[in-house]
């Protein structure tokens, strides 16, 4: 089989596994599946699994609309009833979609929720983004965990156990009384295992950027590699296979000494490799992608592709603790770690994948990932003496994307760097 | 042949050329503003760059008799307005002639009216202006073609019968931008010699000092001596005017930047960020740098730099107006006045009217309101020029603050009530810290470009050793 066509198998398997997800979710009904909206934080994949549950995230389907230029029109709907102009965008743009019908990426509508299950409380708007969609659908059951902020950099014992608490005495009556199915804890850990696997899978892939040239680009490729163990796919044998064949592919990049892919076809020469903080913006990918790669800049980490969970440091789902598993899963994912935490992980990943760079896009519709930014970037930038760059724009309205302020930051930043290491390559 | 270096900053507002020599020292500047043709206002700062230097090498020439002579330093002060005022005057004739066809082409029917109105401001102002430059050193006050003759255009259809008004109005402003528009060559030499030609009649005209002498005894002394001794100078003068006019400038390299640095017809790898050009020009001319605030027309920055004047970061205001020079563009022309009566006017305030808004065009409805309320017009315009220091304070604490030296660049650093607000506010927040303001601080993008150029793009830098290497558990 020639190179070209195995790397596509990857993206033919992730395919698959979306249409396939969004043609369950339109027959939910004759399937007798009951639908579960969730967020990707914390989200409990494994859990909906064991109860036969679909799941539907609104924020994906946000940012699918924007990667087809929908956003802006179901954003004006949104507006249009009243949600403000400083509400988050994913939210005015999921709402919005749904009052035009919630037709999901594939063109098939999106079935309304059996459950609304916030199982991540760290962003304060899911809470009133599910009130909203409580308000809409009045029949769809609300549970809602709370779960603890790692105030001090750690999760406690008392911690763990009050999230399983929530779990025994909540969660799982509530789905049961909701699926008609008996909660059957061999299941769980079944899913789990496969978890775990999914997640050294992945944890390797995103480790190939050590790698020079990187074989990937672990920021604007990468949020397609999440695609899968994000969207309700982690503890299925599918996600392991997906990850499996895409490592697969990743190594015999490495084996040939090939830089990544871009829309463009590959990178010829990587001049600068980066850390990014901060989401994407969608609704401009290509063109965001386009400043990066013009310029042979290739992001070599990213905080954004550990929001569905970070498993750089070794935690995974263990099936022999399947309650509390879940509950350090939740409390584990990016935005539920404490600033200095977060400091760590983003040095860890400019030391250890020799970043030229740190850049942060900062986004106007998330609070959860903005607030403390500017610190965190001084704060690397001190210690770790790396340049740091500061761009803003929004996840998925395109009023906020200024594409030429952008790409003059970029581009003032690129020469930045340049100029840094042509006095590295002088000799002391 | 020696080298020289070019710098072009094509900004929002104006544009800058910097010459500078193998030493990193200016010997060029040259401004304009920036109009829809951004390669004429590139070309027209560089030439105005290239007779500067060449002034500047005819003083070098002439350093010893300029220090001990006060009549070579008042003719070399003089020749240079004067000369100016040439380069005005071919413009003035081709934008009179333009003034003169589009009034031709009116359809109103009171044409002739018109037409003889126009002829009457031409023939007002245009000795007005000669005076201004032969007398009054008109040539280095900084203004720009466009400024020096719709102010005292517009002053005098102020004049003129209400229903001239219009079409008047309307005739200037067809016709300023094709003229501005329109690259005007000129030959140094002939410019110079027409220049002294100008001079030896002002000289023989001048009378003995005044009874009632307003001005200052130097500066008769200076005439006085000018007066007495013109011819000498000429004489110095006329021995290298001729090799200096000859000299080719020779520009070795040059290096574009600015907003409209894409539209320099330079290759890629000469054109460099305005950030970078201006950390490093400010650093060139106070080497203690280490944050520069730079408030240009359409942003402003806050920039980091390291013991070599690179940026180590930077932090912009791209989003909203209300921190930035058309600002105060802006709030002048609310008040019906020019930019540069903006900082003196706000310098008599007795305290700072406090304003809300944080939008430029609100904040223009707010000072309506103010003033509508009795409010000081000093007062309001003190608040106005503190709310643009307190967003940029705001930028400079999200770059990183201040570390060491300070220094203050761009356009709006010449505006006295915007730098009085900033020295407060930032030893206010930092404490005793050494602030540098140079009247050259408009240029430092320019200049910024220009060293670079010097340096060939290909910075040949001290060694910098590689970050520490972190250990991490």
């Amino acid at each position: 089989m020639s190179k070209e066509a195995q790397k596509e198998k990857s993206m033919i398997l992730q395919k698959e596994m979306v249409s396939s997800l969004f043609n369950d979710l339109a027959h939910a009904k004759e399937l007798g599946k009951k639908v579960c909206y969730t967020f990707i934080p914390g989200n409990l994949s494994e859990l909906i699994q064991t109860f036969d549950m679909l799941p539907v995230y609104p924020e994906i389907n946000a940012l699918q609309s924007a990667m087809r230029k929908k956003s802006s029109a179901y954003i004006k709907e949104a507006e249009r009833h009243a949600h403000s102009e400083d509400v988050c965008t994913y939210v005015k743009c999921d709402v919005g979609m749904m009052m035009k019908g919630n037709i999901g990426p594939t063109g098939q509508k999106i079935p309304e929720p059996d459950v609304l299950l916030l199982s991540y409380t760290g962003c304060f708007t899911f809470l009133k983004w599910f009130e909203t969609l409580k308000r809409e659908y009045p029949n769809a059951k609300v549970i809602m965990v709370h779960t603890p902020y790692q105030e001090n950099g750690e999760i406690t014992s008392e911690m763990t156990e009050y999230m399983v608490k929530q779990f025994k005495e909540v969660v799982i009556p509530e789905m049961e009384k909701v699926t008609g199915i008996k909660f059957d804890e061999s299941k769980l850990k079944r899913h789990l295992t496969l978890a775990a696997e999914a997640e050294d899978w992945i944890t390797k892939i995103f480790d190939s950027t050590k790698h020079k040239p990187s074989p990937i680009d672990a920021y604007f490729a990468g949020v397609y590699y999440i695609g899968p163990i994000n969207i309700g796919f982690r503890g299925t044998q599918k996600a392991v296979d997906y990850y499996k064949e895409l490592y697969k592919e990743i190594q015999e990049r490495i084996d040939k000494g090939l830089g990544p892919i871009t829309p463009e076809g590959e990178m010829k020469e990587e001049k600068y490799r980066l850390v990014v903080e901060g989401p994407p913006n969608w609704t401009h990918f290509r063109e965001f992608w386009k400043i990066f790669y013009d310029m042979g800049a290739v992001i070599v980490a990213s905080s954004y592709t550990k929001v569905g969970g970070v498993y750089d440091l070794g935690w995974r789902h263990d099936p022999e603790r399947p309650l509390e598993a879940l509950a350090e899963y939740c409390m584990n994912c990016y935005t539920n770690m404490n600033i200095p935490q977060r400091i760590d992980l983003l040095k860890k990943c400019i030391v250890d994948y020799d970043a030229d760079g740190y850049v942060t896009n900062s986004i106007k519709s998330c609070n959860s990932f903005s607030a403390g930014q500017l610190g965190m970037m001084r704060e690397i930038e001190d210690s770790l003496e790396v340049p740091v760059g500061f761009i803003e724009s929004d996840l998925v309205d395109p009023r906020y994307f200024s594409y030429s302020n952008i790409k003059n930051r970029l581009e003032s930043y690129f020469q930045m760097l340049e100029q840094r290491k042509k006095m590295e390559a002088v000799p002391v | 042949m020696k080298k020289y270096y070019l710098g072009i900053d094509l900004g929002s507002t104006t544009s800058k050329a910097v010459i500078i020599n193998e030493n990193d020292e200016i010997i060029g500047r040259g401004i304009t503003n920036t109009r829809a043709n951004y390669k004429v206002a590139a070309d027209i700062a560089k030439d105005e760059a290239i007779y500067d230097a060449r002034f500047t090498l005819l003083t070098n020439k002439l350093k010893e008799e300029i220090e001990s002579k006060p009549e070579f330093k008042k003719y070399m002060e003089d020749i240079r307005s004067i000369f100016q005022y040439r380069q005005f005057k071919r413009r003035m004739d081709s934008l009179e002639k333009k003034l003169k066809e589009t009034v031709d082409n009116y359809n109103y029917e009171n044409k002739g009216e018109i037409a003889v109105a126009l002829n009457k401001i031409i023939e007002t102002i245009r000795p007005q202006i000669r005076d201004e430059f032969v007398d009054e050193n008109l040539g280095s006050k900084n203004q720009f073609f466009r400024d020096i003759v719709s102010q005292r255009y517009n002053a005098e259809v102020e004049k003129t019968n209400k229903t001239l008004f219009e079409p008047l109005m309307l005739a200037f402003d067809k016709s300023i931008t094709p003229v501005e528009n329109k690259m005007v060559q000129f030959n140094f030499k002939e410019l110079v010699d027409e220049s002294m030609k100008l001079l030896e009649d002002k000289y023989k005209g001048l009378v003995g000092e005044p009874e009632d002498g307003k001005k200052e005894d130097w500066y008769y002394a200076e005439l006085n001596a000018v007066k007495n001794n013109y011819k000498n100078v000429e004489t110095s003068l006329k021995e290298h005017i001729d090799s200096i006019a000859e000299e080719n400038i020779h520009i070795a390299n040059m290096v574009g930047t600015g907003y409209g640095r894409a539209l320099l017809p330079f290759p890629e790898d000469c054109i460099k960020s305005e950030i970078l050009c201006h950390a490093f020009g400010a650093h060139a001319v106070f080497p203690d740098t280490r944050t520069v605030l730079d408030i240009g027309g359409q942003d402003t920055k806050a920039i980091q730099v390291d013991s070599h004047g690179l940026v180590t970061s930077f932090h912009m205001n791209d989003r909203c107006a209300a921190g930035c020079g058309r600002y105060l563009g802006y709030i002048a022309d609310e008040f019906g006045i020019s930019l540069n009566e903006l900082g003196p006017e706000a310098m008599k305030a007795e305290k700072e009217t406090t304003i809300c808004s944080t939008c430029t065009v609100f904040a223009g409805a707010e000072v309506k309101e103010l003033l509508h309320n009795g409010e000081k017009r000093p007062n309001i315009l003190a608040g106005l020029h503190k709310a643009i220091v307190q967003r940029a304070m705001s930028l400079i604490a999200r770059s990183g603050g201040v570390r060491n030296e300070f220094t203050f660049t761009g356009g709006v650093s010449r505006n006295q009530a915007v730098l009085k607000y900033v020295k407060q506010m930032v030893t206010d927040s930092y404490g005793d810290v050494t602030m540098n303001i140079h009247s050259d601080s408009i240029f430092m993008g320019a200049l910024g470009g220009a060293m670079f150029a010097r340096r060939n793009i290909e910075v040949v830098l001290p060694s910098k050793k590689k970050r520490p290497v972190l250990k991490h558990a």
